[in-house]
């Protein structure tokens, strides 16, 4: 398949349109939202039903498989933060702490990309290694905290760490996923396949729904596009391209297939808006939310959704066929 | 017999249930009342977090401890945080509680 029929058929999936769907409907101002309990609920499911799976497959993988990827996710990690502080260093306008506030919330990673993106590289018969959601847990972390410290640089008081690491750690996003992969590692295959149904059938239905929602969030977001100003609108997009790059290229290296370095190339490349601008609002009260949550649910969130994860599956491919 | 207390009413991001709580008792108060709200304020200039909204929290103390309270605000909610407060005169009947 080539890449234009691939980015067509992503653009034609059910959640992707449904994600269309929420846009138009924050565009012509309905009042449609998804009631915020049923919000809670259904990404209670996603994330669980995450951990899980990840859990039972990591359960039948050998610790030489898994260890390899689960440094090279760490490394990402910490790599990818810095480096998105540093190129924001172009745009002028920004302050350090606005700076650190991005760089927190494009080293962490989204949940729903994540999700995303697996559906549809199964979708095309194209495997992910199970245990990606081990690497997707990992990379939660240590992109906030990276980006927190940089941003303190540009800060004239102390940081209230404590508060802050409590909230990134105790965040139930990450508690749930690693909460569901302790589960699924425990119950493995056989305890799996009683509710297998509840979160594996049912999963793109939900998902769908659940991207509706995001959907009319983002179309809100759209608003404050003119005031983040073209820079940001170019970072990002630009930006996404890079890490994810550097996750593919690290996919490879610590020997994931194509469809696991596309994937963790889709983790690298997605900015987070649930752990990380909870994280940010408490440390960093300094840093503008019309900023860091525009970029990163305005334009990056769908842009990997639309095109980000065709394109990684293509870098993945073609870095395959190089030989690399 | 009644007897005369400060009540405050708070109306903050979500996000900053804990360290407003915290906060409050730090300041002298016995105990408070957390419920969730929605609204708009003069800038409409929320963090427009993805889940939360506001929460509406209220508490009777005596007029000093209202004073500290509102110098707290002032000093470290209402310059970043989407952040309301108001004061008002109530009568209350069990004085050691409040």
């Amino acid at each position: 398949m080539d890449i234009l029929s691939v980015a067509v058929q992503n653009l034609t999936s059910a959640p992707v349109l449904a994600f269309a769907l929420g846009l138009l409907a924050a565009a012509i101002k309905t009042d449609l939202r998804l009631p915020e309990p049923i919000y809670q609920v259904i990404s209670i499911y996603l994330l669980l039903g995450i951990g899980i799976k990840g859990g039972v497959a990591l359960s039948n993988a050998e610790f030489q498989e898994v260890g390899l990827p689960i440094l090279g996710t760490l490394l990402l990690g910490l790599t990818v933060p810095v480096l998105a502080f540093f190129l924001l260093k172009f745009l002028k306008k920004l302050s350090v702490v606005d700076r650190g506030a991005l760089a927190a919330h494009y080293g962490s990673t989204s949940l729903v990309t994540f999700t995303a993106a697996v559906i549809f590289y199964e979708s095309v018969s194209i495997s992910v290694e199970g245990y990606l959601t081990t690497l997707l847990a990992i990379l939660e972390i240590p992109g906030i905290i990276v980006g927190l410290m940089l941003a303190s640089r540009g800060l004239r008081r102390e940081v209230s760490w404590g508060e802050s690491f409590r909230e990134i750690l105790t965040g139930r996003s990450i508690f749930l996923l690693a909460g569901g992969l302790v589960i699924g590692f425990l119950t493995k295959s056989t305890g799996f396949a009683g509710i297998e149904f509840f979160f594996v059938a049912l999963f793109p239905g939900v998902l769908t729904l659940f991207l509706l929602e995001l959907g009319i969030v983002a179309g809100r977001r759209l608003k404050d596009l003119k005031k983040a100003g073209i820079g940001i609108v170019v970072f990002g997009i630009a930006f996404p391209l890079i890490s994810g790059t550097l996750g593919v290229m690290t996919g490879q290296l610590t020997g994931l297939g194509i469809g696991g370095a596309a994937t963790l190339g889709v983790l690298s490349a997605s900015a987070s808006y649930i752990a990380a601008p909870a994280a940010v609002r408490l440390a960093l009260p300094e840093a503008s939310p019309g900023i860091y949550l525009t970029a990163s649910l305005g334009i990056t969130f769908p842009f990997n959704l639309t095109l980000g994860i065709p394109i990684m599956l293509e870098i993945s491919k073609f870095l395959e066929s190089a030989g690399l | 017999m009644l007897k005369d207390r400060k009540l405050i009413v708070v109306v903050v991001e979500a996000a900053l249930e804990q360290r407003l709580s915290k906060d409050i008792l730090s300041q002298g108060a016995k105990g408070f009342t957390i419920t969730h709200a929605n609204g708009l304020g003069p800038r409409n200039q929320r963090a427009g977090d993805l889940e939360g909204g506001n929460i509406r929290l209220e508490t009777v103390v005596p007029e000093e401890t209202s004073m500290k309270i509102l110098e707290l605000l002032k000093t470290s909610y209402f310059p970043h945080y989407a952040c309301s407060a108001w004061v008002s005169d109530v009568q209350i009947l069990r004085e050691d509680r409040y």
